[in-house]
């Protein structure tokens, strides 16, 4: 569905932010790219939307290299979630779930219904919050209005940038639980970005570990825990240092 | 408060100078708008050229206006027209700026999400950068007409009418309530398109859901 054939990122200093990237991720999947901050996994996923063309190698997506894809196209069959959100504070909350619909010429009653279906989707009631604007809602729901706008057009593939990173430890396990669910029944493709290896291991069928824009390995998510490279070993001890009790995993086998 | 009688006595000319006024700003805020606004668009894709149009703009702001007024004589002659343009290259540097740093201003988490979601340039400036940036650019707007309102008293120097007129005709009489029944009204203008701009703002703001 999405592959990365020897990818490499530099800016036109030079510097390098990613280099080597050698990935796939396949359909209906939902792989993990964990890594510090710096490591190079928000241009990663920048490089799957086109938002940035690769300097070296090439990223397919559905085969064809994202260079050959029309970006406009490309993108409106990727949703795109990010962290900030980056809902249209003008809009309302319906009408931001409708942008991508509205751009493809949907017919009116059309995007009415399938936005009234996502609010239900991620846990929004439509009749309290399709006619608000993005300022009145919580931190939460805003993320699950991000979410929904990301799935309006029912993309086959889904980029989300650390999405829960900036909600509270409740707020957050609670959407992860959600999104956990929405991942399997959905059979979207999904490329999910975090720092938080205990996210990772909750969300991921695998997980990518990048350091220094660099990929150190591709585990399943059991695997993880138990893997030999030293870099994945210091990323698991850190989070047991911190509360001790990484598993089990209360979201496991559900 | 003789000047109110002066303003009774000649009404027919304080209405007609009033609205001679009114056009000269009408016009040339109108012109510095349709220039100034798709010119802050450009320039707010192009380095280069925000440089340059902003510096153009900055510099034609430090030229002193009764100067102004006179260098563009020899170019486009006496009347309304050399009045119509100079207040025009006044109003140039506030809307102009005011569209650059309203479209800079838009919080990049949008920008980037429009662009994600497959918005052409051209769907985000007018369905994301214009609306957002409309607070900032009414702004520019209404700092141009306030100003406009007050320079247009000049414009009576290079024979283009409106309340100027007495202003000049009662500093050369030197008969103050003459002066008073130009700058009065002048400032009265000035007071009342401050307030309209005011007023749309509130509501523009309002409508976002950002007041």
């Amino acid at each position: 569905m999405i592959e990365l054939l020897q990818t490499g990122f530099r800016l036109s200093g030079g510097r390098a932010l990613l280099s080597e990237i050698n990935l796939s991720v396949g359909r209906g999947e939902t792989l993990v790219l964990l890594g510090r901050s710096g490591s190079g996994k928000t241009t990663l996923l920048k490089l799957i939307n086109r938002l940035l063309d690769p300097t070296d190698g090439q990223v397919l997506v559905e085969g064809r290299a994202t260079a050959d894809w029309d970006a406009i196209q490309l993108r409106r069959r990727i949703g795109y979630v990010i962290q900030e959100t980056g809902l249209f504070p003008h809009f309302t909350i319906e009408r931001n779930i409708g942008v991508v619909p509205r751009l493809e010429g949907w017919p009116p009653d059309r995007i009415r219904a399938r936005t009234i279906e996502m609010m239900r989707l991620v846990g929004l009631p439509p009749d309290q919050f399709a006619q608000r604007r993005p300022h009145e809602l919580s931190g939460g729901q805003r993320q699950r209005a991000g979410v929904a706008r990301a799935l309006a057009a029912d993309p086959p593939v889904l980029l989300m940038d650390e999405p829960f990173g900036a909600l509270d430890p409740i707020t957050r396990s609670e959407l992860q639980r959600e999104f956990r669910s929405l991942a399997t029944s959905l059979a979207k493709t999904i490329v999910f970005v975090t720092h938080d290896v205990r996210e990772a291991m909750r969300l991921g069928s695998r997980i990518a570990l990048l350091e220094e824009g660099r990929l150190v390995a591709v585990h399943s998510a059991r695997g993880f825990m138990n893997a030999s490279e030293p870099q994945i070993q210091r990323f698991v001890a850190s989070v047991r240092d911190s509360d001790g009790d990484l598993s089990p995993d209360p979201f496991k086998g559900e | 408060m003789e000047f109110l009688t002066y303003i009774m006595h000649n009404s027919d000319r304080v209405l007609r100078l009033t609205v001679e006024h009114l056009e000269l700003v009408g016009v040339s805020i109108f012109a510095a708008t349709a220039i100034g606004i798709p010119l802050g668009v450009a320039a707010s894709r192009n380095a280069a050229l925000k440089r340059w149009s902003l510096g153009f703009a900055n510099v034609t702001q430090t030229v002193p206006s009764l100067a102004l007024f006179g260098f563009l004589i020899p170019a486009t002659g006496i009347g309304a027209s050399t009045a119509v343009i100079a207040l025009a290259l006044y109003a140039l540097l506030p809307i102009l700026r005011n569209t650059c740093v309203g479209i800079a201003g838009v919080d990049r988490a949008v920008i980037e999400a429009a662009l994600g979601m497959g918005m052409t340039r051209r769907q985000m400036l007018w369905q994301v950068e214009l609306p957002l940036a409309m607070g900032v650019i009414l702004a520019g707007l209404r700092v141009a007409t306030v100003t406009s309102v007050g320079v247009a008293t000049i414009a009576a120097a290079v024979g283009a009418g409106g309340l100027g007129t007495f202003i000049f005709q009662g500093l050369t009489m030197v008969n103050n309530n003459v002066i008073l029944a130009g700058a009065v009204p002048a400032a009265i203008l000035a007071v009342l398109a401050d307030a309209g701009f005011g007023w749309i703002e509130r509501r523009l703001s309002a409508g976002l859901g950002t007041a």
